[in-house]
């Protein structure tokens, strides 16, 4: 109503000419018209439309609004379920078509009143809360479309979560009358509580066609590997209650049970465990004096003392989840919850998402008849591994059980990996919890590969004007018998090149780049004249290395292709009474960085340092004309987790009778600035990733009392 | 003006009437139409609504009706009730297998003795003999878990040479084959043509199948092994390692994808190769199709025919295997084709195109991260599926193909055990494999779940998990010789090693005759010494898994090694960076003797060196589960017979396992003089035989391994300032340098 009534107000500018008084009449004539006109739409039009049209807006408030549909008894009911279904098989997967973004659209049936010839529902509850939320997360997602024929998948709005209070022959009938169901293809059903009394069916009951199944409590013989999804019974506890964090780490119980609908066979052998090991167990039952409700969901009771459920669960190592009339419980959620590690005694359920979970890394499977072992079975796992599986179980629980809106994206998530498994989501990426993916490392060079000799190696050549040391840098380096390539990188856009014939004479090719612009950073570009792994990054003053040092530095670099293997060490120190990072030059012990004046990597470091270098680091060593090493450092010890390694001890590059640190370096605003490099890049990396090591590389008889010529690298220089 | 007015108003009422009969009158609107337009005017973002109903709990408990369930069903019967139900084509471990045969003694597989006249074809003896040389084999039925027949039921194609008839009646008779029950049967083929079904063509009754080729519908998850098909030639042990010699950079090669193949024309599985044409663009797209096979080809042949196989022989298979990213591997008759292992080894990402082709070992492979899944119904959208792979990823899926190939594909005998270690990990649960340790480097075969259920306690796995091993090391120190002087080099050894700050405890493992010297007679450290008298006093006991080491590393010492402080503080700060190799300080190599044909040992001071001694070294203490283990009762009795080799062993185990050298770091002179003059009496050193046992040594062991595990290094590992010309005082490790 507010809104006609702005509406009526606005009206004065559709008459404007007019003279106030008459402007007055007119506006009141024309707002009782218009509120006529939309009272009656609010009173007439409504229920009519809804009547008329299946498929109407579900925008309204009350579910008891939804449009009435009336299955005949004679409608058909779809069939069983053919537990052959793959992917391959009953799925359309043409529906879901190419696309860029490689996720699959979702359709969600308009909400509707299902009652059978005489009026009664179908289901005694109706839409459950739980299946509302589950809905509107999905529709909310980026999943959802609301075209129903770009749609891949379908999501009836028929809540079948709990199959107790479904009509079965009834709801099988409802689904059947859907626009699209045609049998059952693409079609999604979510339920928890499958079967019923008395033989309790591992799979919803509800004959389906080919749809598939989202199911809590699928045993190995009703899932459908591959083509069902496996989902957890969701506890609402979960968004009830919230437990404080515990860190994982030894609690006060061992082996805590807290269902209450333990069968009394398993109770007795539970007991007899409690007798043998005493106050390391906790069983717990449901409170005698308590009536039924949720109060008594929240409390157990033990010999007449009272715990508050959940809560108590935190103060217990592992806590049991035994089988009931159903397989899945909902007690797996508030164990997880818990940080407890389940100790899942259910043969041939199948774990929520155990597609792709790694329930090994979260849980204990004990089959049924081993349940009087249970204690020594849990006792025999180490320490880290239960504290690691508490993480690990909690973890689980965050990401895919708390809410109806984590259990139904990551139901979808499955099915969007198996649709587009080149695109799917990783091992690591499902079942690592951020702290681990945070520390952990997964180095792009993993496979242990010592590369032939036979390739080479190109040496790239950074050069600006020093025409006369970049010709003796090219001489020494074309002595060393593995380069491939010389790549001279030509950074000064004012000069050209030496014409070719001033060129020193070399027996490998020769090849000069000149660049666009002065950068440093041209220096790691992945040029495609590098056709060799190893890049020998050289400055165009390093005069001073051997052909033996060089060709031990490439040897080197073939036993750790995935590293930095340079010639000049530097370190990185924290300054404890400045608060922050320090670069450091002098001789020290140890190493954190090699300089890229001399040193050898793999060129995929080049595609990583021009392409993916995080935040504005490439620009600030462009602008700083400086510290490109040391982001280069930063880059591959980041994503390698690995330190680089110093090979032979020179110290002088330039020049017999420089100083040690020579030029640049000695300058003192020179090392400020390094300095800073490293605070910027420290923090832009959100880590100190660099790793500090104690030892170089040197020729196995580097030093020995043995006759030189006789050594692969005698020409090692200590200057 | 007024008539304006009354001419406005009448107007206006007018219209309000058409509106209201308009709405009243219920002419209905084209709903569809409407709806979707109104929807998308006035909520678009949020299509399901917000319900204000007090909708209903889940209520997810068990409750009344359950109970009455719990009651009256015990679950011992239900499960009694399942076992007996759940048969044939629904078997799975809790009803077809019979747990309890595996409880006494492990997991034990016994091998039906072979009877006089029955034909066993070369690829199912290599699967027999592998088992026999295992370390799960018994030749005792009464301790077995797992049988295996001595039938030859690899090829159940009856149209094949090798098809073994009377099968059905062959097996009944079996005394022992109890219905199949706890039974493994390997199978490569079956079917035969026109519908290749994959029946066996006798009741396998409730025995597992590790078979070739199945699909999703026949196979029984966590019962059934999907196997490779492999062929005649595939070696027994070793194999070829993978082709990737290196990474290149763009990772495309010359091919974007390609096959070569026949093209069945009709009948099944023919389909998906018959398409193909319309993906071959005989540029970066090569896909090749022949109809030439069979005799009577000419007569199925279609309009295609010709020009297919022209282009066919214009290309060469080698050459596009192993110059292509991706290798298409499209189903043949079968769902499995030689293809596949082809495509693993040659680094070639395979593009799976066989639907409902149950992948090899897919119940601990994760195949997506070594493999493109493509569906035969969009085989138009494969090369635009193959062109949206990111470079880093086919970097990846590369690199994973090589490493499954080596641990899983290589060998008759790597398939064989990994079928093993699949139903091993069945059969004990608690310890079994988790998926990492399936899927990264180096693989289950290595990774034995016994020793630990906790990844942080393997080496391998620490960068993975984001941590570091312990920064402490056990000494065990190997004692042969009698304590009769207060001078005695392990008496100097026990005290420079307890000086190391990264020294948790010393064990001394006594495996000399006489016995365990006085407590008193041991030096005071101020970390605890452990005596271990050695059970049989062989040299193996030294590679024990003893409880009693409790760090991550171990520092493995003989007596009379010299060792200062300072040396085994670097040594260890070494360890820390590469916790999966072996660091150690005298080394050895090993070369190939052309003349003799045959592996050679030398001691000799060379540029490079392929092993290091573990009488002074510092490695993972899994590897002596590994050694205890893993390693079979031939090499290791060997090892005790010559009380000799058994550094050799450990050396071919670690790099067996990491596929790199060990490290070797700078020792001080004179303990390179000590172990080169070896004169003391008791020394094993000073034996002449020791140098011809240890050649021998090698070669028996390269020939278990199937290869030679070692890799040479040209490399050692010194200090930063090692012989620096800087101030000795500058110096962390000084000692080291000093004479």
């Amino acid at each position: 109503m507010c809104a006609s009534v702005k509406y009526g107000s606005r009206g004065p500018a559709l008459i404007p000419r007019m003279k106030t008084k008459h402007r007055i009449y007119y506006i009141t004539l024309f707002s009782v018209v218009l509120l006529g006109l939309i009272a009656t739409g609010m009173f007439q039009f409504w229920p009519h439309s809804i009547e008329s049209s299946a498929e109407w807006s579900l925008d309204r408030r009350s579910v008891h609004d939804a449009p009435l549909v009336r299955i005949p008894m004679s409608s058909p009911i779809p069939e069983r379920g053919d537990l052959s279904c793959r992917m391959h098989t009953c799925f359309d997967v043409y529906r879901c078509g190419y696309n860029p973004k490689n996720k699959i659209k979702v359709y969600i049936y308009p909400l509707q009143r299902f009652v059978d010839e005489v009026g009664v529902p179908i289901s005694s509850t109706g839409l459950s809360r739980e299946y509302n939320d589950l809905l509107s997360a999905i529709s909310d997602s980026d999943f959802y479309t609301d075209d129903v024929t770009r749609a891949c998948l379908f999501i009836p709005s028929i809540d079948v979560l709990n199959q107790n209070s479904l009509r079965v022959r009834e709801t099988a009938q409802a689904l059947a009358v859907l626009p699209r169901w045609d049998k059952g293809m693409n079609h999604l059903l979510f339920n928890m509580l499958p079967g019923g009394p008395p033989d309790y069916n591992t799979a919803l009951d509800v004959p389906r066609d080919r749809a598939l199944l989202a199911g809590g409590g699928f045993s190995t013989w009703t899932y459908r590997q591959g083509y069902d999804v496996s989902i957890p019974v969701y506890s609402p506890l979960s968004a009830e209650v919230d437990l404080p964090e515990r860190q994982p780490g030894p609690r006060r119980y061992f082996i805590l049970s807290s269902q209450t609908a333990i069968h009394r066979e398993y109770r007795v052998e539970l007991e007899r465990l409690k007798e043998e090991n005493g106050e390391a167990l906790l069983l717990l039952d449901k409170c005698s004096n308590l009536s039924q409700g949720l109060a008594s969901v929240r409390k157990r009771c033990c010999k007449g003392q009272v715990y508050d459920y959940p809560q108590i669960l935190q103060e217990s190592s592992f806590c049991v989840v035994l089988r009931g009339a159903r397989l899945g419980q909902a007690t797996l959620s508030d164990v997880l919850q818990a940080g407890c590690v389940p100790v899942i005694m259910a043969d041939s359920y199948i774990l929520p998402f155990s597609e792709v979970l790694d329930w090994k890394r979260a849980s204990v499977v004990i089959p049924e008849e081993k349940l009087p072992e249970m204690y020594t079975i849990l006792k025999s796992i180490p320490h880290r591994q239960v504290e690691e599986m508490q993480r690990q179980a909690h973890w689980f629980w965050e990401a895919y059980f708390s809410s109806m809106k984590a259990i139904g994206m990551t139901t979808l998530q499955i099915i969007n990996d198996r649709i587009y498994p080149y695109a799917a989501r990783t091992y690591e990426e499902w079942n690592n919890p951020s702290v681990v993916k945070w520390s952990s490392v997964n180095s792009p060079l993993f496979l242990p590969l010592i590369p032939p000799r036979s390739p080479g190696f190109t040496a790239v050549v950074l050069t600006y004007d020093r025409i006369e040391s970049l010709f003796r840098v090219i001489t020494e380096i074309s002595k060393v018998p593995s380069l491939a390539k010389l790549l001279v990188v030509w950074n000064n856009q004012n000069k050209s090149p030496p014409e070719e014939s001033l060129w020193p004479k070399v027996t490998v090719p020769l090849k000069v780049v000149r660049t666009k612009e002065n950068k440093l950073s041209n220096r790691f570009f992945p040029f495609d004249e590098i056709e060799t792994e190893a890049v020998l990054a050289i400055d165009d003053d390093i005069i001073m290395l051997t052909s033996d040092e060089l060709q031990f530095g490439y040897e080197v670099w073939r036993e750790f292709p995935d590293r930095l293997v340079g010639y000049p060490g530097r370190l990185h120190l924290w300054d404890h009474e400045m608060g922050k990072w320090k670069y450091e030059s002098e001789w020290t012990n140890e190493v954190s960085m090699v300089l890229t004046g001399a040193a050898f990597y793999h060129k995929y470091f080049n595609y990583l340092y021009t392409y993916k270098m995080p935040g504005d680091i490439k620009n600030w060593v462009d602008a700083h004309m400086n510290c490109e090493d040391i982001a280069m450092n930063f880059l591959v010890a980041n994503i390698t987790g690995k330190a680089p390694i110093k090979v032979t001890p020179r110290k002088k590059f330039k020049c017999p009778e420089c100083t040690a640190i020579d030029g640049l370096s000695l300058d003192q605003t020179h090392m400020v600035e390094r300095s800073e490099c490293i605070n910027k890049f420290a923090s832009v990396f959100g880590t100190m990733p660099l790793k500090v090591v104690e030892h170089r590389a040197d020729p196995v008889l580097y030093k020995d009392d043995f006759p030189e010529k006789l050594k692969s690298f005698p020409n090692i220089g200590s200057l | 003006m007024q008539a304006k007015k009354r001419y406005l108003i009448s107007l206006l009422t007018g219209a309000f009437l058409v509106l209201l009969f308009y709405f009243g009158g219920g002419v209905p609107g084209p709903a569809a139409t409407g709806s979707r337009s109104r929807h998308g005017y006035s909520r678009p973002e949020q299509p399901w609504p917000h319900f204000s109903d007090p909708l209903q709990h889940l209520s997810p408990w068990d409750h009344s009706d359950t109970e009455e369930y719990n009651v009256h069903i015990s679950p011992r019967q239900k499960r009694d009730v399942n076992s007996s139900v759940y048969k044939g084509k629904r078997c799975r471990m809790q009803s077809c297998f019979d747990f309890s045969l595996c409880q006494r003694n492990g997991f034990k597989v016994y091998v039906y003795p072979q009877q006089k006249g029955e034909k066993i074809s070369e690829s199912y003896q290599n699967i027999l003999s592998t088992i026999e040389g295992s370390r799960f084999y018994t030749s005792d039925p009464g301790q077995a878990c797992l049988f295996v027949l001595s039938l030859d039921t690899l090829d159940r194609d009856q149209l094949s040479p090798q098809y073994v008839h009377n099968l059905k009646t062959k097996v009944q008779s079996l005394p022992l084959w109890n219905n199949g029950r706890n039974h493994l049967i390997f199978n490569l083929y079956s079917g035969t043509w026109p519908d290749y079904t994959e029946d066996l063509g006798f009741d396998i009754g409730q025995a597992m199948l590790a078979k070739a080729s199945i699909s999703t519908e026949n196979f029984r998850p966590n019962f059934d092994v999907s196997i490779p098909l492999f062929s005649k030639e595939h070696p027994r042990t070793g194999g070829d390692r993978g082709y990737l010699k290196y990474n290149t950079i763009p990772p495309f090669r010359k091919y974007m994808l390609v096959f070569k193949g026949k093209r069945y024309l009709t009948g099944i599985g023919s389909d998906t190769r018959n398409a193909l044409h319309h993906v071959h663009n005989a540029e970066d797209v090569v896909l090749l199709t022949t109809c030439k096979h069979g005799k009577d080809w000419q007569k199925h042949k279609d309009a295609r025919c010709d020009k297919d196989n022209a282009e066919y022989d214009k290309y060469d298979y080698r050459e596009m295997l192993h110059n292509s990213t991706f290798c298409l591997v499209p189903r043949g008759r079968r769902l499995g084709s030689f293809r596949f292992l082809e495509a693993l080894q040659a680094a070639c990402v395979p593009v799976m195109l066989s639907n409902g082709w149950e992948l090899p070992f897919s119940e601990v492979i994760d195949w997506n991260t070594a493999a493109v899944i493509g569906d035969e119904r969009l085989l138009l959208q494969i090369p635009s599926t193959v062109r949206s792979i990111h470079q880093d990823k086919i970097l990846a899926l590369r690199q994973q193909t090589q490493f499954l190939w080596e641990a899983y594909f290589s060998s008759v005998e790597k398939i064989v055990l990994t079928t093993l270690e699949i139903i091993q990990d069945r059969v004990l649960q608690q310890t079994s494999r988790s998926n990492l340790m399936w899927n990264s480097h180096p693989g289950g075969l290595f990774t034995l779940p016994q020793y630990s259920s906790y990844l942080g306690d393997f080496p391998f796995f620490y960068a993975k998990l984001g941590i570091k091993p312990n920064p402490k090391f056990t000494a065990v120190i190997h004692a042969v010789t009698p304590l009769v002087s207060q001078s005695q080099p392990i008496l100097k050894l026990l005290v420079s090693v307890a000086r190391s700050q990264y020294c948790a405890q010393i064990i001394v493992l006594w495996n000399c005759d006489k016995p365990l010297p006085a407590k008193h007679r041991w030096p005071a450290t101020s970390v605890p010494i452990i005596v271990i008298e050695g059970e049989n006093k062989v040299m193996s006991s030294r590679f024990q898994p003893y409880d009693s080491i409790i760090s991550d590393a171990v520092l493995s010492l003989d007596e009379d090694t010299v060792l200062s402080t300072t040396e085994v503080d670097f040594a260890f700060t070494v360890w820390q960076s590469f916790p999966e190799r072996i660091v150690g300080y005298p080394a050895r190599s090993h070369f190939w003797d052309n003349n003799k044909e045959r592996w050679g040992y030398t001691s000799k001071w060379t540029n490079d060196y392929s092993m290091v001694l573990t009488g002074a070294a510092i490695y993972h203490r899994y590897y002596h589960f590994l050694y205890t283990n893993f390693l079979p009762n031939s090499l290791k009795s060997m090892v005790d017979q010559l009380a000799n080799c058994e550094d050799i062993l450990m050396n071919f185990l670690v790099s067996a396992v990491t596929k790199l050298p060990p490290i070797k770091v700078t020792q001080k002179k004179q303990y390179k003089e000590t172990m080169m003059a070896q004169s003391s009496r008791a020394s094993r050193w000073a034996d002449p035989d020791h140098f011809a046992q240890r050649q021998t040594c090698m070669n028996k062991f390269a020939s278990w391994f199937g290869g030679m595990p070692l890799v040479h290094s040209q490399m050692r590992l010194d200090p930063v300032l090692f012989k620096d010309q800087v101030s000795i005082l500058r110096k962390k490790y000084r000692e080291i340098e000093r004479l």
